[in-house]
């Protein structure tokens, strides 16, 4: 029972990889750039929730919305102002960018915020589900999770496969240069891919803080490099591998944790990673690419 | 040849730099807030290198040359420097700790100050890294400073430790707990040292027969609570209880519990211990009665503050025991104008951090008054003279009262239990 | 073949103004130190610069020269110093100074070394973000482990387990090496400016030699066309073992001069962390990938910055991160260089460019 147990609170954790590595993936996927800084929209999209719920004590769906709304525009303004100027530029040098906009935004939130932590109010009111007389638990905000994860990743794929933006973007990933030679707006295309990621962004970070209720400045970087991980373990880019690897990692880290050690559950996790890439180097649903002379 | 040009400027830049911070010595000497007392930079080469010789005369005998200076009382001015972390995930503890210390120089001040001197605090930030710590100190020597107050967590008090001793410069630290942050005989400090909270918890759930099955969830990636760990577990091995459960979990995982929770439901426990901070705390209480873990839970210094955290369900804490040195809800006079300036001034209720902070800047003047310090003594007779105050004095401070302290730093002062009530810590 | 010699002696020479600039600033910083010009403040960073140049220096060969992104190298700066500081500390008080510092420093260099060659034969089979990725999992590993490790030596020998203290089961007169998460404390201070110095001539001296030898040639084709380079026989996974593992070992020197310069160390996500690595790489990169007197410079402004910046107090992070994002799209967007470039045609060549700084 206790296993079953582990499991659920595994999947449960892994939920919420599974929700942040799909924005990740998303945006590594189209503009090819590892967005560091997407852990902190998430820990913005949180405090946006939490002012707007327990501060002025709004419904906490319109408060979504608006964290939402708050994100994609943080997002968009990111890419406009910080990536953008480095389009064409070595791809490492917009990775240390995103870093710094990652300490900004940490940055700015501890100043406006302060560097208390503040218990989120939990926006998922449901009851928890018990099964076999209280004896094993899942906790309504898991459903929740895996649901909108699940629901995110399906919109996501048929965004990308059927809707002409979707395929302007599948485009701009494969070669910039010729999108825009079809007449694609890559600028734009770009900063649309932002915009989709910045508001899962803000979904992630609700559903983040209402299942692990405490939200600092900081909330926002460890679970946004565990899911960075999440996303490469199922292939980053791929939609679908963001999902089942942010499951996996949760589910892997909590077995770890419990029948090996607690103290070297991130050892045992990262091992685990490494031994997938080296028997898949490009993840568990990554496409190959072919390399040419 | 574009690359070049580009490390020549930058090169220029870094020495203009240089130069620049010989000079920031003596921006500092009249700013009487808190952390804005550091350098204040100068753009130009030319006004670095004349304020150059300025600076080298502050390093080298800073307490006659910034006091000639000073714009202090007729005592002229003590100047203390504070060391903890305002930036990254350790702030909340730093920033409390800042704002304690600052309360008490406040209120000094207004009082006429140590010995008719003007006590100036100046807080520097090391993001809890040990490097940054050193590099913090070195700001505040080239500041002037004469006692420092801090740092605000172990390492770091122990690479500043190792610092001061060379420099003969008193230190005091108001919460670094780990064994050797007052290995020197210049350092000492104001909380309690971890072995001995270990200890004192164990016996105090043995000798109250609290429960018969214990388990135990610590940070092991943290000195504090992986300090009191040990020594709760050595103890507890002459006790009545057993541990049945360990769970340990690090920095980088601190956000799921459900395991540690798991596993010490599992082994039938009926009371879990948490050496650990209120932070991860009350996730911990969160995520138990959402898988309705019903337990009781006792904790240590570093879980006073829960209460405090912005809209916690403090129903959760109901019944949470824990040995602390501080209560923001005691009802003395001394506890209740702390917290309510503490209230009025950042807007929060302050936590153990920022009694100790604030206790240890009225322990400073205690010692400082024993040993009738005055600013023109050198560091290294301050330093001497404080050493020695220091086992003489008595301290009624906020965590605890009649502190006082024997040569190796350690201060002697009671635990107090509490047990959380109606959301309010009631004594035990 | 005398275009060749011409060609050979201009980057002898580039290396050689590369040596002079590290030696002039040595001798500089000297004179102002003992004539009292220097804050307390820049005399605590100088041993720090040093680790930061040679760990930059170190991270460069990998990243400019091998062409591939490591994420870990705060992992290999972590190994090196905890195996000197632990040795160093075992040692402290049967061995001299001098002597114990040189082997502390040959521990540290061939455990990194050692720990960059097992992580190495992997590894560097994966390429780009995959390698980028794996690298900083390493570094966590690595990190996870010292974090939960006990090492302690008394009479009857070296204890250690993984568990915790109480399972070491030390005698009386036990001395312990590492207490987990506590790591080690009491090290000795042996290093110093001088010290730090030397060890980074020591590195410039194997890096450029490198890149210059048939080996680095070997190295740099294979990062300019992987597969053209194997085509002509190069045996791509040994020299990018090779470089991998010489620049694993490098910075496991910075680490050794790491630990030398505090009483403590800890393996914090702050110091030995992917925070770390990724600074690391933010050296390399503001730098100019490839460019090793770049990277020194950008490590010693780096590391002065957030220092400098101490008056501004609350804001301090703050404008560290915006001045960040500020150099980095300066030194590497398209339009700014197009710009800094016709700024110099409009100046003449030999125009300062003062305007720019």
């Amino acid at each position: 029972m206790s296993f079953v147990a582990h499991l659920i609170n595994g999947v449960s954790l892994g939920s919420v990889y599974a929700l942040i590595a799909l924005g990740y993936t998303m945006v590594y996927g189209i503009a090819k750039m590892l967005n560091f800084a997407h852990g902190d929209v998430i820990m913005i999209g949180g405090y946006v929730v939490f002012v707007t719920v327990s501060g002025m004590g709004m419904n906490p769906l319109a408060a979504i919305i608006i964290s939402m709304a708050v994100c994609t525009v943080l997002g968009v303004t990111i890419e406009r102002v910080a990536y953008r100027p480095l389009r064409g530029a070595s791809p490492l040098a917009v990775l240390i960018t995103a870093i710094g906009v990652s300490y900004l935004l940490q940055n700015i939130a501890l100043l406006v915020f302060g560097s208390d932590t503040k218990a989120f109010t939990n926006v998922v009111t449901m009851p928890n589900l018990e099964l076999f007389e209280g004896q094993l638990i899942i906790k309504s905000v898991t459903i929740v999770t895996v649901i909108v994860s699940i629901i995110i990743m399906v919109g996501l794929t048929l965004f990308v496969k059927r809707t002409k933006i979707g395929r302007a973007m599948t485009a701009v990933s494969e070669d910039k240069g010729a999108a825009q030679l079809m007449g694609i707006n890559v600028n734009g295309t770009i900063a649309v891919t932002f915009a989709i990621g910045s508001s899962l962004a803000a979904i992630a970070g609700v559903l983040l803080c209402s299942a692990y209720p405490s939200l600092t400045p900081y909330t926002g970087s460890m679970p946004g490099i565990k899911a960075f991980v999440a996303a490469v373990f199922g292939g980053i880019g791929s939609i679908p591998g963001a999902f089942i690897g942010g499951i996996l990692l949760g589910v892997i880290e909590n077995l770890s944790k419990a029948y090996i050690s607690s103290q070297l559950s991130d050892a045992i996790v990262f091992s685990i990673l490494i031994i997938v890439l080296l028997v898949k180097p490009t993840g568990l649903l990554g496409r190959k690419i072919q390399e040419k002379v | 040849m574009k690359k070049k040009m580009l490390s020549l400027v930058l090169a220029g830049a870094m020495t203009a730099v240089l130069m620049t911070g010989c000079g920031s010595g003596n921006g500092s000497a009249d700013s009487g807030s808190t952390a804005d007392g550091a350098a204040t930079e100068t753009e130009t080469t030319e006004a670095g290198e004349t304020e150059a010789a300025d600076g080298a005369a502050d390093t080298e005998n800073a307490e006659s040359a910034d006091d000639a200076q000073a714009a202090g009382g007729e005592g002229g001015t003590l100047k203390i420097g504070g060391i903890g972390p305002l930036t990254g995930s350790a702030a909340v503890y730093g920033i409390a700790t800042m704002n304690g210390s600052q309360i008490a120089v406040d209120e000094i001040n207004a009082a006429g100050g140590i010995n008719g001197m003007t006590v100036e605090l100046n807080f520097q930030d090391d993001e809890c890294d040990a490097e940054k710590s050193v590099n913090a100190y070195n700001t505040l020597k080239d500041w002037g400073v004469q006692v420092i107050d801090g740092c605000v967590t172990s390492a770091c008090s122990i690479a500043v430790a190792d610092k001061t001793a060379q420099d003969n410069i008193f230190q005091l630290t108001p919460s670094g707990s780990a064994v050797d942050c007052v290995a020197n005989p210049n350092s000492f400090r104001v909380c309690f040292s971890d072995p001995n909270q270990g200890a004192a918890s164990a016996q105090y759930i043995g000798e109250h027969s609290l429960a018969t099955k214990v388990a135990v969830i610590y940070d092991s990636s943290d000195v504090y609570s992986s300090g009191i760990y040990e020594k709760f577990a050595g103890e507890a091995a002459n006790q009545s209880f057993e541990i049945v459960a360990t769970g340990a979990f690090t920095a980088d995982n601190k956000t799921d519990f459900s395991v540690q929770l798991q596993q010490a439901k599992d082994a039938g426990a009926d009371l879990v211990f948490l050496p650990i901070y209120y932070n991860e705390a009350a996730l911990i209480l969160t995520q138990a009665s959402s898988m309705g873990f019903d337990v009781k839970f006792f904790g240590c210094d570093g879980l006073d503050g829960i209460l405090g955290v912005e809209n916690f369900d403090a129903t959760l804490a109901e019944g949470v025991m824990l040995l602390t040195p501080f209560a923001a809800d005691a009802t003395d006079d001394l506890t209740v104008s702390f917290v309510t300036t503490y209230n009025e001034k950042f807007g929060e209720t302050p936590n153990q951090f920022a009694a100790d902070g604030y206790d240890a800047i009225y322990t400073i003047k205690a010692a400082a008054e024993k040993a009738n310090i005055t600013a023109d003594m050198s560091n290294e007779d301050i330093c001497n003279a404080l050493q020695t105050a220091m086992t003489e004095i008595t301290v009624d401070g906020l965590t605890g009262a009649g502190i006082t302290w024997d040569a190796s730093g350690e201060p002697t002062k009671d635990p107090k239990a509490v047990v959380i009530k109606d959301g309010v810590y009631t004594a035990m | 073949m005398k275009a060749k010699a011409g060609k050979l002696s201009k980057t002898t020479k580039n290396d050689l103004i590369t040596y002079g600039m590290v030696i002039l600033t040595y001798i500089v910083v000297q004179i102002l130190v003992s004539s009292g010009h220097v804050s307390s403040l820049i005399q605590g960073l100088l041993v720090p610069f040093c680790t930061y140049v040679i760990v930059a220096i170190a991270l460069n060969l990998t990243v400019g020269i091998l062409g591939e992104l490591s994420l870990g190298h705060a992992g290999f700066m972590c190994v090196g110093a905890f195996a000197s500081a632990v040795f160093s500390l075992a040692f402290k008080n049967t061995m001299p100074g001098g002597l114990r510092f040189f082997l502390a420093l040959l521990i540290g260099a061939a455990a990194a070394a050692a720990v960059g060659f097992l992580v190495g034969i992997p590894v560097l089979r994966l390429r780009g973000d995959y390698l980028a990725i794996v690298t900083l999992a390493f570094g966590e590993i690595i990190k996870n482990i010292i974090n939960a490790l006990y090492l302690g030596v008394d009479s009857k020998g070296l204890h250690f387990t993984m568990k915790d203290a109480l399972s070491l089961n030390m005698e009386e007169d036990g001395l312990m090496l590492i207490k987990g998460a506590q790591g080690v404390t009491g090290t000795p201070n042996d290093s110093n400016f001088t010290i730090g110095v030397v060890l980074i001539l020591v590195t410039l001296f194997i890096v450029l030699n490198f890149i210059h030898s048939r080996t680095g040639r070997a190295v740099m084709s294979i990062r300019d066309n992987r597969i053209a380079a194997e085509s002509v026989g190069i045996n791509v996974t040994k020299y990018k073992l090779i470089a991998f593992t010489v620049s694993a070992s490098l910075a496991g020197v910075a680490g050794v001069l790491y630990a030398h310069n505090l009483s403590t160390l800890n393996a914090l996500p702050k110091n030995f962390g992917y925070n770390m690595s990724i600074l690391i790489l933010v050296f390399v990169v503001l730098g100019g990938i490839g460019n090793i007197r770049g990277s020194i410079i950008a490590a010693v402004l780096l590391t002065l910055l957030p220092e400098v910046l101490r008056g501004l107090s609350d804001y301090r992070m703050l404008i560290y991160a915006v001045v960040l994002i500020v150099m980095m799209i300066f030194n590497w967007s398209p339009n700014a260089v197009f710009f800094r470039k016709r700024l110099k045609q409009r100046l003449g060549i030999g125009g300062r460019k003062k305007e720019e700084a």
